[in-house]
């Protein structure tokens, strides 16, 4: 059936001129949407004088990294490398274990009212941070963790382990029952079957968990912002925002803190790119 | 732990892994969400609920004002153009990149990845996706400094081709600001619907379009009765999750233009931040607060509603 077909449309598989036009087109649209990227990386490393001569488009005359080092010792990066990779870190380990604990109850356990359960975590995925800013910020600093990670570490776990809840649960629903009766009458307990059977197999989606967890973590902005107000707690995203915020900046230090902000996660997507384009389409659909 | 004894006979296992006894074992397991739960989302969200009916500036104590501050938000022409903005933002962030997606995930799949090899497609889609990976501040940081009247990449460009009459104060001019702002939030956008649909188009069986291609249909009928149908699912999803983000809008507004000039770009996020943190009118705030949280729990609800109905018309 195939052949007559392909026979009927001689152009299905080779490109035509209007192939070559929609293939260009989606180029210069690739290269409009890299065009931001480009230019921050040309001008992070071009000195203030040659930026403000010859504009944004030409190749800095010589590398200039002056405004890199000025920014990174200006708002000690390093730092707030260390602070978001801190909190991103401990929230995807806590969160996922919260997430196994409840999708082990809700998905296997099949406790009962467990759809409820469901729709609580649901709801709690989707609340705006907005409605719970200010009482955390009040309860934070009644506790005395304002300006700690440890506030921002507790309150993004219970977040995106809403999440990982909600998505656990039904990958665990269809958990092969068999295995977990064979494992029962080996006379293993129900602790000791989560952890050693259906920790390993769920492996992959479990990963996929923790690589999103770490991101979304690491993006965060708006309850860490409210947060963190200290220079020593703050993540990269909450200093360089509140750093634009305040439009301070002139022009190379601008770009160089847009750099500086570009560059882990570009790291990141590189690093994750097959869990991450498989795990955006799980989470989609499930 | 305390929970092995079927274990010890095994010829009552099948039975009793049904009985409300055993299963009230498994309710331990939710127990350290429960608490952590009650704690960070629970009780704040009640709280933030509570306040609303108060008037209170963060410190003593709040005084009840029953529903002030509700009335007043009915009559506050800032919270209206705050919500008009919103909605312009859901049509930058949810609509236009799913359509745009949509035509770009088709051209990718049907059409590049068909003639030219997956290779190419794929690497096109990171690109478009590329933007997505960014902190949502960091995007507002970059754009920020392209965009700045005085020194800003996008004017000296435009200068430097001669088309310096079309420099603006991209986010200072009230009549541009919300313009340029949803233009950003498009660029941020489209790559997560691009990046779904392809996953979505990927399921279709091909048989599908292999016979409407013999009944002569035009590509365009394909589109629509074949790849639209098929994919339904993503674009919901996509539609829900674009939306709700939309609504939550803070990271580019604060660091693009502060909700200005003037209130021009204004969200109801925003809004409520700067009554919390600015004007310590902290049960104002809360009932702005409320309200985009209802809001947000009704959309949710419509659209799920919506597919689960029309999932069982197409069944």
């Amino acid at each position: 059936m195939t052949a007559p077909a392909r026979a009927a449309r001689p152009s299905a598989r080779r490109p035509g001129p209007g192939g070559w036009a929609v293939l260009d087109s989606l180029v210069v649209l690739a290269v409009a949407m890299l065009l931001p990227f480009a230019i921050v990386v040309l001008n992070a490393v071009k000195s203030p004088a040659d930026y403000s001569s010859n504009g944004p488009l030409t190749p800095p005359a010589e590398l200039y990294f002056q405004g890199i080092i000025d920014f990174w010792n200006r708002v000690d990066f390093g730092l707030k490398l260390w602070n978001s990779f801190v909190i991103s870190g401990s929230v995807a380990i806590l969160a996922v274990i919260l997430s196994v604990l409840n999708a082990y109850a809700l998905g296997i356990g099949r406790v009962k009212g467990r759809m409820w359960i469901m729709v609580v975590f649901l709801v709690a995925n989707t609340l705006p941070q907005e409605a719970l800013a200010y009482p955390l910020y009040y309860l934070a600093k009644e506790v005395g963790l304002y300006n700690t990670r440890t506030a921002v570490i507790i309150i993004f776990t219970a977040i995106q382990a809403a999440f990982g809840t909600y998505l656990l649960s039904s990958v665990l629903g269809a958990f092969p029952r068999e295995i977990l009766e064979a494992a029962e009458i080996d006379g293993a307990g129900r602790w000791r079957a989560l952890w050693r059977i259906v920790v390993p197999i769920s492996r992959p989606t479990i990963s996929v968990l923790l690589i999103f967890f770490f991101i979304w973590t690491w993006n965060e902005f708006f309850l860490p912002m409210i947060l963190l107000t200290g220079n020593d707690n703050q993540t990269v995203p909450v200093a360089l925002g509140v750093l634009q915020g305040q439009r301070m900046m002139d022009v190379t230090t601008s770009s160089a803190s847009a750099l500086l902000g570009i560059i882990p996660a570009v790291a990141f997507f590189l690093i994750f790119q097959r869990t991450l384009t498989r795990g955006v389409t799980v989470g989609a659909i499930k | 732990m305390a929970v092995q004894a079927p274990a010890t006979r095994p010829a009552a296992v099948r039975r009793a892994g049904r009985t409300p006894r055993r299963r009230g074992g498994y309710r331990l397991y939710l127990l350290p969400s429960a608490i952590l739960f009650l704690l960070v989302i629970v009780v704040p969200f009640l709280m933030n609920v509570g306040t609303s009916f108060t008037r209170w500036s963060g410190v003593g104590t709040p005084r009840w004002i029953g529903l002030d501050n509700y009335v007043r938000l009915f009559g506050d022409a800032v919270f209206w153009a705050s919500f008009r903005n919103n909605i312009l933002l859901i049509v930058a962030m949810a609509i236009v990149p799913t359509i745009i997606g949509l035509i770009i995930a088709v051209a990718l799949f049907d059409y590049i990845g068909k003639r030219f090899g997956a290779r190419p497609a794929s690497l096109l889609r990171a690109a478009y996706y590329l933007p997505q990976v960014l902190p949502v501040a960091v995007a507002g940081v970059v754009w920020g400094w392209m965009l700045h009247p005085s020194y800003g990449a996008l004017n000296q460009i435009l200068e430097s081709v001669g088309l310096g009459a079309l420099a603006q104060n991209w986010l200072g001019d009230p009549d541009l600001a919300l313009a340029t702002v949803m233009a950003v939030m498009v660029w941020f956008q489209i790559g997560y619907p691009i990046v779904i649909f392809m996953a979505g188009l990927q399921r279709v069986d091909p048989a599908l379009y292999e016979a409407a291609e013999i009944d002569g249909a035009s590509w365009w009928r394909r589109f629509w009765h074949i790849t639209i149908p098929q994919i339904r699912q993503e674009i919901f999803v996509v539609l829900l999750t674009c939306t709700i983000a939309a609504l939550k809008v803070f990271g580019p507004i604060f660091v693009l233009t502060g909700g200005g000039p003037g209130r021009a770009t204004m969200v109801p996020s925003y809004f409520s931040y700067v009554n919390f943190f600015e004007r310590a009118d902290v049960g104002y705030g809360s009932a702005i607060a409320t309200v985009l949280a209802i809001i947000i729990v009704v959309v949710t609800v419509f659209f799920l509603r919506f597919q689960d109905r029309s999932e069982g018309e197409a069944r």
